[in-house]
């Protein structure tokens, strides 16, 4: 099967069957990016996958067609967790920022497609470099701020892992958007209970998250975040909220390594690749549904 | 002094960077500011009052300062940071460097009570290590600008440059020495003396020092040429090379480490395109401590002394 390009009429999907279909094809494509340069983290984009199809195909308004820096008039997506690349790259790809075929440079020279998102090659949907933890709250803040200066009514949104949130400048973020009021804000934690040493509840224990976020003066909503009805409705129900001024946050609990049996919820693959006979194994698992890209 | 029109008043340079904000308030709508509980020490009172929904106050929070301005800038505002020296750089490296500099955001970072003119405070206080922190990272300019006048006239170019910038300044009541209007270009090193038998290259604090020692040069028969460099980077290479031609020795001039400062960046050019005598007029691997900033300046060997007896070591290797 050919990789094709995703016509801009399939940039809003509303049926959930066709939202997992694209998935499906975001999560091969994650596993190929991460096996053909034997790098890469996989666990945590597989689990986020459901998510971000979501996201940039029924959630945000966004026009991929014209990627506009500023964000001004749209919704704007800062990815804090820059490690999750893979999924990132592959949904913007299949929604139309770049071509699908592009996926093949991932964590090469000369490629658009760095290991962490960055900006200094142009990939259109990428506003800022992330990849050293802690920092895309603050950032977000800064974009939300100027959407209330500009009397741009549209959303920040932001996904964070779980155990990024150890980092202290999550926290001054979290006290600054509370204090600025900044109800156009919607962050998202990715809950896999996991990080790159272990579970994160014997790396370095969060307490209470949702106590946590309440206590600096958030709203918290929580969903699955493989259950596509529940993302879809949390996230308007997040969206719905506006005009309380609180900003919002969403504990999202996910698998690491969600679709691939051998993978799910392990930190041993948080940034691992498959060797062939795995990558063979774990594709048998996914169907292709828009078509790989090529190699 | 020479042709020099020096004020009878002194003033503070942060008080230029304060006063240049205030006027891009009025000038600029874009311009937006942030401050980390220092509204006062950087003199960003006027702007705050004048412009209350561009103001940002932060609280003790320098790193998400510098990820709010971040994200400030990609929504096209130009946001100027405030906060000290220290606070401005080390305390938050990592944040500068992947959310602003490598991300290519146009932040201005303005940094007062830098060196150790900063005084009583103590060597905690006291950064001398910032600018060669901000000239290494890629895609960021540096400026140092030597009163209060010309901190006034960087502050106001900033706001036209695009890109990421470090604007260091300081607390002392200094000289002003340098024109109220003038043609600040960023990049292009300020003749203030000429002269025949050695180059005296000062940024900051020190371009006074170095007049100052200029003339009691040249009541000993030197004749220097002192040039303002008040921006590091990007560093006007050519002015370098044809004053060190034309008088074969060279003396630099910083209130910081001789490591990572000006010192070094003009070592690097005079070794790859003219190898010229050079002396270093900077603090030697050593924090500060508590005093004034006169016996400061005194005790780590940065006064107008030093940068006489450099000169004449200069000089004399010719």
């Amino acid at each position: 099967m050919e990789a094709t390009e995703i016509s801009p009429t399939m940039s809003h999907v509303s049926d959930v069957n066709e939202l997992k279909r694209i998935a499906s094809q975001v999560r091969r494509d994650i596993l190929r990016m991460v096996h053909a340069v034997n790098s890469g983290h996989p666990g945590g984009s597989l689990g986020c996958t459901d998510f971000f199809v979501s996201m940039y195909f029924n959630i945000m308004k966004h026009d991929p067609k014209a990627f506009n820096m500023t964000a001004k008039g749209e919704d704007a997506f800062f990815l804090s967790n820059g490690h999750i690349s893979p999924v990132w790259y592959s949904t913007l790809a299949h929604s139309g920022y770049f071509p699908v075929t592009e996926l093949n440079t991932f964590r090469k020279l000369n490629s658009r497609l760095q290991g962490h998102p960055a900006t200094e090659e142009g990939l259109p949907g990428i506003r800022i470099a992330s990849g050293s933890l802690g920092q895309g709250l603050s950032v977000a803040c800064g974009m939300a701020q100027a959407k209330i200066i500009d009397k741009d009514e549209n959303t920040v949104y932001t996904l964070h892992g779980d155990g990024e949130l150890q980092e202290g400048q999550i926290w001054e973020a979290a006290m600054y958007a509370a204090h600025y009021k900044l109800d156009n804000l919607i962050a998202t934690v990715d809950c896999n209970g996991r990080q790159i040493d272990g579970d994160l509840e014997d790396v370095m224990s969060l307490g209470d998250l949702g106590a946590k976020w309440k206590a600096f003066g958030w709203t918290v909503l929580e969903m699955n975040g493989h259950d596509y009805d529940q993302i879809l409705s949390t996230m308007a129900k997040a969206k719905s909220l506006r005009g309380q001024g609180k900003p919002i946050v969403i504990l999202m609990t996910t698998e690491m390594g969600e679709g691939v049996d051998f993978m799910v919820g392990s930190h041993k693959w948080h940034g691992v690749a498959p060797n062939d006979e795995q990558l063979a194994s774990a594709l048998s698992q996914i169907k292709e549904t828009l078509g790989d890209y090529p190699a | 002094m020479f042709d020099l029109t020096v004020s009878p008043e002194k003033k503070d340079t942060r008080s230029g960077f304060g006063q240049g904000l205030a006027e891009l308030g009025d000038s600029n709508p874009n311009v937006v500011a942030l401050c980390a509980d220092l509204i006062g020490s950087l003199k960003m009172n006027a702007f705050q009052k004048a412009h209350p929904k561009r103001f940002f106050q932060v609280g003790i929070a320098e790193a998400n300062m510098m990820g709010v301005a971040a994200g400030l800038a990609t929504a096209g505002k130009i946001p100027f940071t405030g906060t000290f020296a220290n606070f401005s750089t080390g305390r938050v490296y990592d944040q500068i460097r992947q959310s602003i500099a490598y991300s290519d955001k146009n932040v201005k970072i303005c940094a007062s009570h830098a060196g150790l003119t900063l005084g009583e405070d103590g060597a905690t206080h006291q950064i001398l290590e910032d600018i060669g922190m901000m000239k290494m990272l890629p895609n960021m300019t540096v400026i140092v600008p030597c009163d209060y006048n010309q901190t006034r006239l960087a502050t106001l170019a900033l706001a036209d440059h695009h890109g990421p910038a470090y604007l260091r300044f300081g607390r002392p009541s200094w000289a002003i020495f340098t024109p109220a209007e003038d043609n600040f270009v960023i990049g292009k090193a300020q003749m203030l003396k000429p002269g025949a038998d050695v180059s005296i290259f000062a940024t900051g604090h020190l371009v006074w020092k170095s007049i100052q020692a200029a003339q009691a040069l040249m009541e000993k028969g030197i004749d220097a040429e002192v040039i303002n460099i008040h921006t590091i980077k990007p560093l006007d290479v050519k002015a370098i090379l044809d004053s060190a031609r034309k008088t074969g020795c060279v003396v630099t001039a910083e209130e910081h480490q001789r490591n990572g400062g000006l010192g070094d960046s003009v070592a690097q050019v005079l070794a790859m395109h003219l190898p010229t005598p050079m002396e270093m007029v900077a603090v030697d691997d050593q924090f500060g401590e508590s005093g004034t900033p006169a016996q400061l300046m005194t005790k780590y060997g940065i006064d107008t002394e030093d940068v006489i007896a450099a000169s004449e070591r200069a000089v004399a290797r010719k």
